[in-house]
């Protein structure tokens, strides 16, 4: 995150109360469109879209080293340079050396959240390189020195009277405060920049493993421009972007593009096979694809695995109710939203972003909206349980194949049940079939906050799995809450409450539990 | 004349022990439709707290107490559609053996209050009378994981209740269980967007089956005065229903 302007916090609860307060943000956020379209509006209108993809994901999962293997094999069969970086490091090492080598001086990016990952513009940057976004957005936010706060609608946090004052900064002349004339303004600057870059950037959307294809899709065109005009071409492919067959494609960009922005297609779809042959007058002299693991193999065989079905539409962040109130830079992370709250944990190995699975409602909306069917809020669930120290999660560095996938398929609900013969450790909550199979990621660090919790819980659920204990416990909630005096609310802050009464009056309990009124019910005493 | 089937209640921790109102306007509106109801006293809560907390043992601990305080009645009604919710989606996944199976079949046999009488017992009038206006949120687990989003609106109309659907009703109202002890700022706003929903539509009650999200949402009206009246459609209905007697001892809101 290097000279990355961020939002002021440590955790993100810190950083989320910033951006509730943060006026131009949430004016920005409002136009966040929820429902641009749905799972809901696929299942109307293209049934048969999201129950195809959901399995062209799985098949791809079941074989995912077999079907990278295909791919680098289809790759360099048509020409293209494969590289395998197993770290963001490796990758973003391996761009910035070619670009030295060949002598690169200028490159130009198409939106990529890959190379977010690595960082590669601050690489190149500090390589001597200079590099520039060309997707609209994405080109706002590198000019405000942030990150993007939005996969797909990178700049989304902003509102155009804080665009048009960037531009202006940048234009040395004043901008109005017009989308048109903003655009016009950017395309006629980036033009020569696209002329004289020698190297563009690209992520890919898929990487058909059968012809060796690179599937991209934009709205802008500035994916063509990248593609087409430099001399030498750079993927960034994550190793999840592999699909088995060049006709699967025609199925997932569809959905990608409708859950994305309710696109039946985009603008541009670029699809390209190698770099420029024999006879050919366009297109660049070397494609270079650099498939990038960063930890993604070795959720493979866990129940985390689904994650690698995610195909970036963003659509579970446009649902989040947390995420439209607090935008992306609160997560301080390259994924956002409720994908980018499991991803960020498990990318890092238990590096970063340990607090983000409890920022969660645990509603729900994100499932739904899922076009790949990915149990997005029970993964949340999940991670709570196995995120239970800051110590790491899956660790980096260890290169241990990882176990074999799951032989079982995924139940009705799209929860993969687990895998018998594949965890040759004990791990915390093994016994529950939900929380088996987590072979991938070893007992985490018992720290202290952890252990307060763990025993506050148990000794809980010893208390309360008896009736006894339970009325017990009742009775000594009743009268501590008698202590605030005859009172069925209270704005004072109660020991155990948190911090409800933050925002809330906190509800006490009643002087006379449901069970109480029943007995009495059964006596005669009471009637109803 | 067939005999009066029984169920068993499952009136949830926050019912018993803050809400207890809710427990008996479930009894009443049950009872009501033609059911008797039995309340085994031994029950305690679902667990999901725990779970939500990321303490799967502790969770699995009160569910196989669930298990075994629940076995045996041919049905069981929740007045909450996160707790129904908790039987459905989660005891499977934390058990394990013989209590994975138990739990199967409990799951088969666990209703939500207005899933209950609407799609299981084909009653959508209860013989309550409501002449108001009323919004309705679906409360998130009863929507997502159990279905419950025809019912309530089904018991509502045939009450006589004027419906006026708010924006996104089927969006969180920020409750969230340990979230919103956790995320007090965050919790709140998200309660500000679905009561301010909740005020566009001049609705005089907003009506949802989860005390949990109704006391937050309460907790904030108190603080903003923003908003219907948030009410649990059990409380609502039974309002409705002919009075048979008085209660001694009611909390009253």
């Amino acid at each position: 995150m290097t000279g990355r302007v961020v939002t002021p916090g440590r955790t993100f609860k810190e950083r989320a109360e910033h951006a509730l307060a943060n006026a131009g943000l949430q004016a920005a956020m409002r136009n966040l469109d929820r429902r641009l379209f749905t799972a809901a509006d696929v299942e109307r209108t293209t049934p048969w879209l999201k129950d195809r993809a959901a399995s062209i994901r799985r098949e791809t999962l079941s074989d995912l080293d077999g079907w990278l293997d295909r791919a680098a094999a289809a790759l360099e069969a048509v020409g293209a340079v494969v590289h395998r970086a197993a770290t963001p490091a490796d990758a973003a090492r391996y761009v910035v050396d070619l670009a030295l080598r060949e002598g690169v001086r200028e490159v130009v990016k198409s939106k990529s959240m890959a190379t977010e990952e690595i960082d590669l513009a601050d690489a190149l940057r500090a390589a001597g390189v200079a590099s520039l976004e060309t997707d609209l957005g994405e080109y706002v936010v590198e000019v405000a020195g942030e990150r993007p706060s939005h996969m797909v609608t990178p700049a989304i946090h902003k509102t155009i009277p804080q665009v048009a004052d960037l531009l202006t900064a940048e234009a040395g002349r004043a901008l109005p405060p017009d989308a048109e004339v903003l655009t016009r303004w950017v395309r006629d600057h980036l033009r020569p920049r696209f002329l004289a870059a020698e190297m563009g950037v690209t992520g890919a959307n898929f990487v058909a493993a059968d012809t060796g294809t690179v599937v991209l899709v934009t709205n802008e065109g500035n994916g063509r421009l990248c593609t087409t005009l430099p001399r030498i071409q750079v993927v960034l492919a994550p190793v999840d972007k592999v699909v088995p067959r060049l006709a699967d494609v025609s199925v997932l960009l569809p959905l990608l593009t409708r859950s994305a922005t309710g696109q039946a297609l985009t603008n541009y779809v670029t699809m390209i096979t190698g770099p420029r042959r024999a006879g050919e007058l366009d297109g660049p002299e070397q494609v270079h694809v650099v498939l990038l693991d960063h930890n993604r193999r070795r959720l493979l065989g866990t129940p985390y695995e689904e994650m690698l079905a995610c195909i970036r539409c963003g659509a579970c962040l446009n649902v989040c109710p947390v995420y439209r109130h607090t935008s992306g830079h609160a997560y301080d992370s390259v994924y956002t939203g409720p994908m980018g709250k499991i991803l960020t944990p498990l990318l890092s190995g238990g590096e970063e972003g340990c607090d983000l699975p409890f920022a969660s409602t645990l509603c729900g909306a994100c499932t739904e909206a899922c076009p790949v069917e990915i149990p997005l809020a029970d993964l949340l669930v999940r991670l709570r349980s196995d995120l239970r120290g800051p110590g790491p999660l899956v660790r980096p560095g260890s290169a241990r194949r990882p176990p074999p996938p799951s032989p079982s398929a995924p139940d009705r609900l799209g929860v993969p049940a687990g895998g018998p013969g594949s965890r040759p450790r004990r791990l915390p909550g093994e016994g529950y079939p939900w929380w088996a199979g987590g072979a991938a990621l070893p007992s985490p660090r018992r720290d202290a906050p952890y252990g307060r919790r763990r025993l506050g819980f148990a000794a809980w659920a010893a208390l309360w799995s008896t009736p006894a204990g339970y009325r017990l416990g009742a009775a000594a909630s009743r009268a501590g809450a008698r202590l605030l005096g005859r009172t069925r609310w209270t704005g004072r802050r109660v020991p155990g409450s948190g911090e409800w009464t933050v925002t809330r009056d906190l509800p006490l309990p009643a002087a006379r539990p449901f069970r109480d009124r029943w007995a009495a019910r059964e006596s005669g005493v009471e009637r109803w | 004349m067939a005999p009066r089937p029984t169920v068993a209640l499952l009136v949830t921790c926050v019912v018993d022990q803050i809400a207890p109102d809710t427990g008996v306007a479930a009894v009443r509106l049950l009872e009501a439709a033609g059911v008797d109801v039995a309340f085994p006293p031994a029950q305690t809560c679902c667990g999901q707290p725990a779970l939500s907390a990321g303490e799967p043992e502790a969770a699995a601990r009160l569910a196989r107490h669930t298990l075994e305080v629940f076995d045996g009645y041919e049905a069981v009604v929740v007045p909450s559609g996160s707790c129904a919710a908790m039987v459905h989606h989660w005891y499977t996944r934390l058990l394990t053996g013989r209590d994975r199976d138990r739990a199967g079949t409990l799951a088969a046999r666990t209703f939500e209050l207005s899933r209950y009488l609407v799609d299981e017992l084909g009653v959508t009038d209860v013989g309550a009378r409501l002449d108001t206006t009323v919004t309705v949120h679906d409360a998130c687990h009863g929507l997502r994981n159990h279905g419950v989003s025809r019912s309530p609106r089904a018991l509502l109309e045939a009450a006589g209740a004027t419906i006026v659907e708010m924006a996104e009703p089927e969006t969180c109202c920020g409750f969230g269980g340990t979230f919103s002890q956790h995320h007090g700022a965050l919790a709140g706003a998200l309660a500000d967007a679905k009561l301010g929903g909740a005020a566009a539509t001049g609705a005089e009650w907003l009506v949802s089956g989860d005390a949990a999200c109704l006391l937050h949402l309460e907790g904030r009206r108190r603080r903003t005065g923003a908003g219907p009246r948030p009410v649990h459609l059990a409380d609502l209905l039974a309002r409705g229903l002919p009075a048979r007697t008085g209660a001694p001892g009611a909390d009253g809101p």
